[in-house]
């Protein structure tokens, strides 16, 4: 194996990782702030890509719409994200986690059938402006440009999460009702609507993932497929609920995976659930600490 | 004992359905017989053994290709390769079980997840011996098994019988332990029950009858495919088991008729059925959150078959 595919594979696994990690920091702030198992959340990741793609269709594909048409993928899943979690999750979140399951894989069942509906079964692409198409040579390696975007924008979501939550009072009000709900509503906070924005936000993040990755693959119905449950075992390897353990997860499945495939490219894909399964027998809640 | 009138007046249409029901009706039949089977073992777990069971489909799709695997790959006479899928799925319930039952609730349903997704990458990855993506089609049946109805016979037979053995698991003794330790896993444990075993022997249990539905669908379809292990018919079968009732016996049959039927009678109509269910599921959530056989139920008055539900996990208030 020379180092030169090596290192190939390295930066196509760690792209792959920083859209791991924005997709399953949304779910593990929805799973450590509500205490809810998002199933829809791999729906919504397959909208943001799809509206994305709308809103670059809308333009002519014109290169300068291009960021128009990726931040237009994550406010859409945000807006759906409140509207179901306004509308119908908040009366729900005295239940137990099973009947939010289903309550949640309802909900995925018709976005799916929507994004059906709407955008059908075609495949589509995403074709990135002229100065970010090609690749740069990197001790003559040849790296796509649009990976290196993701490469910056993994470690930048993650700065502007650990911002909103450290350094804001909503971040620091949701940090405290994740660890006691109740003790948060005594003291006069307005729990519901921290829980509102807390999903929305979540929402936005698996709507972010689909946006960016749309330029790299093509969009079509099952481009979430397996994601839903990459980005679950995610979480719980990372430790539930904790940013830095969905960074770790993350990476911990891109690289796996990438590298992975320069040992047995036929059982690449298996490798990342063998890693879980295995961090999961030694530390049962996770590599990090867990919000639960 | 209306419950038995009940069970013989069920048990007389389905010996009754090859002669009054058209083909299509009879296949569909056997489909949610088959179905129902399924739901039912992992009602085993989840509603009576309370355990996360998120992937209980690898054990249907394992005993699924290990029959069709058998068959075409290693010539072995049918029925001898029918009985080695149960057997199998039964050693991968040990397998599998005995690393999740170390770990509980959402920890064990997703350690659960993370081996069945290695399992379904395996099947799906291996063409050679699994046919990869494409799966495996044309499974030659015993002659006997070739015609529909006989097809039906064989299912309607086993899954019944199967039935009456499940009921017979959750009212024995070691039923009633596994329904203690469901609600209080702490007090059966001080009281001498050892926990562990006691649910590892539940999931080898409802990974047999899972595996028995796996063989019962290859002897209905003749073929096996990747999907079936994947984590989406997992989900199905959890969410049959809670639209029925979980805290019933009934319920998972009555969820699986209804998942299947919709999915056949409606799906004829508009490929768009996913969003009738999911109207349905969410319907369900608000006006009848104990399932369907679960609000029957109550409104008989008949006795519970099941303890009340469990509090809440997150005691949440917001």
């Amino acid at each position: 194996m020379d180092a030169a595919a090596l290192l190939g594979q390295l930066v196509v696994g760690l792209s792959r990782a920083m859209i791991l990690f924005i997709v399953s920091a949304g779910l593990t702030l929805v799973l450590g702030v509500l205490r809810v198992p998002n199933v829809f959340h791999g729906s919504l990741y397959m909208l943001g890509a799809f509206v994305a793609w709308t809103v670059a269709e809308a333009a002519g594909f014109h290169p300068a719409a291009f960021w128009l048409a990726l931040a237009a993928g994550p406010v859409a899943t945000a807006l759906v994200g409140l509207a179901v979690e306004r509308v119908l999750l908040s009366r729900l979140y005295h239940r137990e986690h099973l009947m939010l399951i289903l309550f949640t894989f309802g909900v995925m069942l018709i976005l799916n059938d929507l994004v059906k509906l709407l955008w059908g079964p075609t495949y589509r692409s995403l074709v990135p402006p002229p100065s970010l198409q090609g690749a740069v040579t990197v001790l003559g390696v040849a790296l796509p440009k649009f990976n290196l975007v993701l490469l910056a924008a993994g470690p930048l979501v993650a700065w502007g999460l650990w911002l909103f939550a450290h350094r804001t009072r909503a971040g620091k009000v949701a940090r405290a009702a994740a660890t006691d709900r109740d003790m948060v509503a005594v003291l006069g906070t307005d729990v519901s609507r921290v829980f509102g924005m807390a999903f929305a936000l979540g929402c936005l993040l698996a709507g972010l993932g689909g946006a960016l990755v749309a330029p790299t693959t093509s969009i079509t119905l099952g481009m979430d497929h397996s994601l839903l449950i990459d980005s679950f075992l995610i979480v719980i390897v990372g430790g539930l609920g904790n940013l830095w353990g969905a960074l770790v997860g993350s990476l911990l499945f891109g690289v796996t995976q990438s590298v992975g495939l320069l040992v047995w490219p036929q059982f690449a894909v298996a490798f990342p659930y063998a890693v879980t399964a295995a961090v999961l027998l030694i530390r049962p809640t996770g590599l990090l600490r867990s919000a639960w | 004992m209306s419950g038995w009138i009940l069970v013989g007046l069920l048990a007389a249409a389905l010996a009754v359905a090859p002669v009054v029901l058209p083909p299509f009706l009879l296949y569909l039949l056997a489909l949610i017989l088959v179905t129902g089977l399924l739901a039912t073992s992992l009602n085993l777990v989840l509603g009576y053994g309370g355990l996360y069971q998120f992937h209980h489909g690898v054990f249907y799709g394992i005993g699924a290709y290990v029959a069709a695997v058998a068959i075409t790959r290693l010539d072995w006479p049918a029925w001898l390769a029918f009985a080695a899928g149960p057997v199998a799925a039964a050693a991968a319930g040990l397998v599998i079980g005995f690393f999740c039952v170390r770990l509980s609730r959402l920890y064990f349903g997703m350690l659960q997840l993370s081996l069945g997704s290695f399992v379904w990458i395996v099947a799906l990855r291996w063409y050679p011996v699994t046919g990869g993506d494409n799966g495996i089609h044309g499974i030659p049946v015993p002659a006997a098994l070739q015609s529909l109805p006989a097809a039906y016979a064989l299912v309607a037979v086993v899954v019944a019988g199967c039935l009456a053995a499940l009921w017979a698991v959750v009212r024995s003794p070691f039923g009633l332990t596994l329904q203690a330790i469901r609600d209080n896993p702490q007090r059966s444990e001080v009281m001498g029950v050892d926990v562990r075993a006691h649910q590892l022997a539940a999931m080898v249990l409802a990974a047999f009858f899972a595996g028995v539905a796996g063989v019962l669908y290859v002897a209905l379809e003749r073929s096996v495919f990747p999907n079936m292990l994947f984590w989406v018919l997992s989900l199905e079968i959890l969410v049959m088991c809670l639209l029925g009732g979980w805290f019933t016996f009934s319920g998972p049959l009555v969820g699986a008729a209804v998942v299947v039927g919709l999915r056949t009678l409606v799906g004829r109509y508009t490929e768009y059925w996913t969003l009738v269910l999911g109207v349905l599921l969410i319907l369900l959530i608000f006006f009848l959150p104990e399932g369907i056989m679960g609000h029957l139920q109550q409104r008989w008055g008949a006795h519970r078959t099941v303890a009340p539900r469990p509090a809440p996990a997150g005691d949440a208030r917001g």
